[in-house]
């Protein structure tokens, strides 16, 4: 009991502070990290509220595709106009 | 000087907006259980929905308007891209990635793994988690994958056969729907076909969205 609360607080506690990075920190590299680290624990998140389906469908589109997509997109930007 | 000001403002006022949540969701914890039990619900007519899967019963089935209407959206939104998206350019090789032979290793072993994986999470979804729109990312992702590894060049205009599997999953689900209105109902599936036919409805699903989520990227890189 008290190590599945100290679990769930741990990682309510570190959903908070790389929430809180991800939107504070001032390099975009090191953001776009960040948010797929959120997106990660947010998966253990709904792992343990008991919804694995949606778990699933996190670790795929949110930390996946979406870290993906925004790493392309710093790719872009920093590439200097190499795409439109 | 002022802008300082704002931001504290701004802050103090999301501070305050979280504590009036964490208010009134200790609130709700607190409430009577709602008088309709949606998951007894659903459990009492598991057996006609042709699944074992209560999440997978309720997207396909009791709710399967729902999800053939995200579907209609997600093509909605890869339209548009394609309508924004440049069109007629010679591809630009990606220099990062294009003499990487330890990423274009990586991406070959794994890709034929990630189109299993999304074959499983399709077939699993009928009794347990998964279903057609983890195993469509798990195939969006594959793609990206390649295109990323330089082993896949970005689309330009599609094709006639990219064309149809972008839609086939809306296609599938729209035949689907209007052989079915003779029910008397949209989307009521008889019990006997039900299993088969949502089978068939999320490997249309499957396809089109790991398709339209590869699109999304692949056609505005």
């Amino acid at each position: 009991m008290t190590a599945d609360l100290t679990f769930d607080l741990l990682l309510a506690a570190s959903l908070l502070w790389s929430a809180w990075r991800t939107l504070a920190t001032p390099d975009i590299f090191r953001a776009v990290i960040l948010f797929i680290v959120f997106g990660l624990l947010l998966t253990l998140g709904w792992a343990r509220l008991a919804a694995p389906d949606i778990a699933l469908a996190e670790a795929a589109i949110g930390a996946g595709l979406t870290g993906a997509l925004l790493l392309d997109a710093i790719g872009v930007l920093r590439g200097g106009g190499k795409k439109p | 000087m002022k802008r300082n000001y704002l931001a504290q403002a701004l802050g103090l006022l999301a501070a305050l907006f979280a504590a009036i949540l964490i208010a009134v969701m200790l609130e709700l914890a607190a409430l009577p259980p709602p008088a309709v039990n949606l998951p007894d619900a659903v459990g009492v007519r598991m057996e006609a929905t042709g699944v074992a899967h209560p999440v997978t019963a309720v997207l396909l089935n009791f709710r399967g308007y729902d999800t053939l209407l995200e579907i209609g959206v997600l093509l909605l939104a890869l339209l548009v891209v394609l309508a924004v998206a440049p069109h007629g350019e010679k591809a630009p090789p990606n220099p990062s990635s294009r003499a990487d032979p330890v990423l274009q290793t990586l991406a070959r072993i794994a890709v034929p793994l990630m189109v299993l994986a999304a074959v499983y999470l399709l077939w699993a979804g009928a009794y347990q988690s998964g279903g057609a729109f983890q195993a469509g990312a798990v195939l969006g992702a594959a793609a990206v994958l390649l295109h990323l590894a330089g082993l896949l060049p970005r689309w330009d205009t599609p094709g006639a056969r990219l064309r149809i599997g972008l839609a086939a999953g809306f296609l599938a689900f729209i035949a689907v729907a209007t052989a079915l209105l003779g029910q008397g109902a949209l989307l009521q599936y008889p019990p006997a076909q039900a299993g088969s036919l949502i089978l068939l409805i999320e490997a249309g699903l499957t396809l089109s969205l790991g398709l339209i989520l590869a699109g999304l990227f692949l056609f505005l890189s």
